[in-house]
């Protein structure tokens, strides 16, 4: 039986043939490059110039029921407002999801690559793969990435054999095992909220609100989703858009001046 | 010696806006046909839309050789595809496609920023929008291009779709009839060619619905 070696690899082949026909799998895929001295001022003008989508605010937190995953929905390219409607939380397979923070395109390259090297462990072993290594295998292809501009910060979160599990991993390499989580310029915010209202013992309404709720905090006029990871795999609990929620958390009243004013006009 | 900076650049900016909006049973894909270079003008009678199946096309802005370079894989992918299942690619297929071919040139890309309209496989209309090196997502209405933050606004205006992510799930497609989408497309391409210099000449409307695919143009400033 041929061993997977290709996360082993320390630089993926990138200077292969690319006939565009055979995109092989297992090996990780082979990418022009440009020819050129300076490759690193020749990705910062890319970046520059094309602006690729960039996302958010995204948090995860394990409880006694699960996984409770949360994301905005907001693509900024440079100034630019891209998208109001981004999928942020990647489903990698049923019983784990990726979330989106960094680079779009990226992001969900990767995931989507992920989500083949599971499937393709599952048909090998008998089994599903672990959340362990699952992050395992992302981070090693991110880290053979390193310094070649991959903007890629998310969360892997799922339940396995050994219950829930979360891990945050990040295209600098890292990988890091945790219970709570927020990536994403929103984070200190979404943490503040995340971390006071946060108890191991909380039920799945609960957990869904207080992951709904630090979201907002962080964002406001786009859209939060929440999902749930459980036992019997991932389930979407919500997804508002959170102008709405700003309104369903603080409902207009109408003033004692405005009832005032109401009864001159109805004179 | 102190290190200078590349004077040559392998890309440049032809211009030009694309708009796709999909309908209930119709998709509507439009571009002006305005090829520009800095400051001159290249051509005033350029395509900027291409039929990659027979149920998707593609506009496509920005530099036109990545894009005529980006038209040719996919359509060899595509024949490749008939060849081996017997049937032509769905829009959906296409879009994923596309996103991966972008992506594969994530360290020296395709500057082209692209927009897929079409048919899904229900006959429903569906666009994708993508960013410049694959990321992407099935939306409503979208455009691209130099005029593209002129007109986006316009359109969220007057279409702004229910986002994809709410709970319940709710359709994205606009409730206008087929003539209202062309007739708006038409309104907004009259508006951003008063604007941006680089939008201009004449539009190109594509049509695609079950009856086939239609084309019609319009004629837009010169100046």
């Amino acid at each position: 039986m041929k061993l997977d070696l290709s996360g082993f690899e320390s630089t993926p082949p990138l200077f292969g043939a690319s006939d565009g026909l055979s995109h092989g799998f297992p090996t990780a895929p082979s990418f022009d490059l440009p020819i050129t001295g300076d490759f690193d001022g020749f990705q910062k003008e890319a970046v520059q110039m094309v602006k690729p989508a960039k996302g958010t605010t995204t948090l995860a937190f394990i409880f006694k029921e699960g996984v409770m995953v949360a994301a905005d929905s907001r693509a900024s390219m440079g100034g630019y407002i891209s998208s109001q409607s981004v999928k942020k939380i990647i489903e990698i397979n049923p019983y784990m999801l990726g979330t989106m923070a960094g680079g779009a395109a990226d992001c969900q390259f990767w995931h989507r690559n992920l989500g083949i090297k599971c499937r393709l462990h599952e048909l090998a072993n008998k089994r599903r793969i672990s959340v362990t290594g699952a992050s395992k295998l992302l981070a090693n292809i991110l880290y053979s990435y390193r310094g070649m501009g991959l903007s890629v910060g998310t969360m892997i979160a799922g339940w396995d054999e050994t219950g829930p599990g979360l891990y945050y991993v990040d295209s600098e390499g890292g990988r890091l095992k945790g219970t709570r989580f927020s990536v994403g310029s929103g984070s200190p915010y979404a943490y503040g909220v995340l971390d006071s209202g946060y108890r191991f013992d909380m039920s799945v309404e609960e957990a869904a609100e207080l992951a709904r709720r630090s979201i907002y905090h962080a964002t406001f006029r786009d859209g939060a989703s929440v999902y749930y990871v459980g036992p019997n795999g991932w389930k979407k609990m919500s997804g508002d858009d959170v102008g709405e929620l700003h309104y369903h958390y603080y409902p207009v009243m109408p003033s004692t001046v405005e009832q005032e004013m109401g009864e001159v006009s109805g004179a | 010696m102190t290190k200078q900076a590349a004077n040559w650049s392998p890309y440049d900016n032809n211009g030009g806006s694309c708009v796709a909006i999909a309908g209930a049973d119709y998709c509507v894909i439009a571009a002006d046909t305005r090829m520009s270079t800095g400051y001159s003008i290249l051509s005033r009678d350029y395509s900027k839309i291409c039929k990659l199946a027979d149920k998707s096309l593609m506009a496509s802005s920005g530099f036109q050789a990545d894009v005529k370079a980006l038209q040719k894989f996919l359509a060899a992918r595509h024949l490749t595809y008939q060849h081996q299942h017997n049937k032509q690619m769905s829009c959906p297929a296409m879009a994923q496609l596309l996103s991966n071919t972008l992506y594969y040139k994530r360290f020296f890309p395709y500057y082209s920023f692209n927009v897929l309209g079409g048919l899904d496989n229900e006959g429903k209309g569906c666009v994708y929008t993508y960013d410049a090196v694959g990321s992407y997502e099935r939306v409503g209405y979208g455009c691209q291009g130099s005029g593209s933050t002129l007109i986006m606004p316009f359109l969220d205006n007057q279409l702004k779709s229910p986002s994809p992510l709410l709970l319940p799930a709710q359709d994205a497609v606009t409730p206008l009839s087929e003539s209202e989408a062309v007739d708006l497309v038409k309104t907004c391409f009259a508006s951003a060619t008063e604007r941006d210099i680089y939008t201009g000449d004449r539009l190109e409307i594509v049509i695609l619905n079950a009856d086939g695919i239609h084309r019609q143009y319009m004629e837009l400033r010169k100046d």
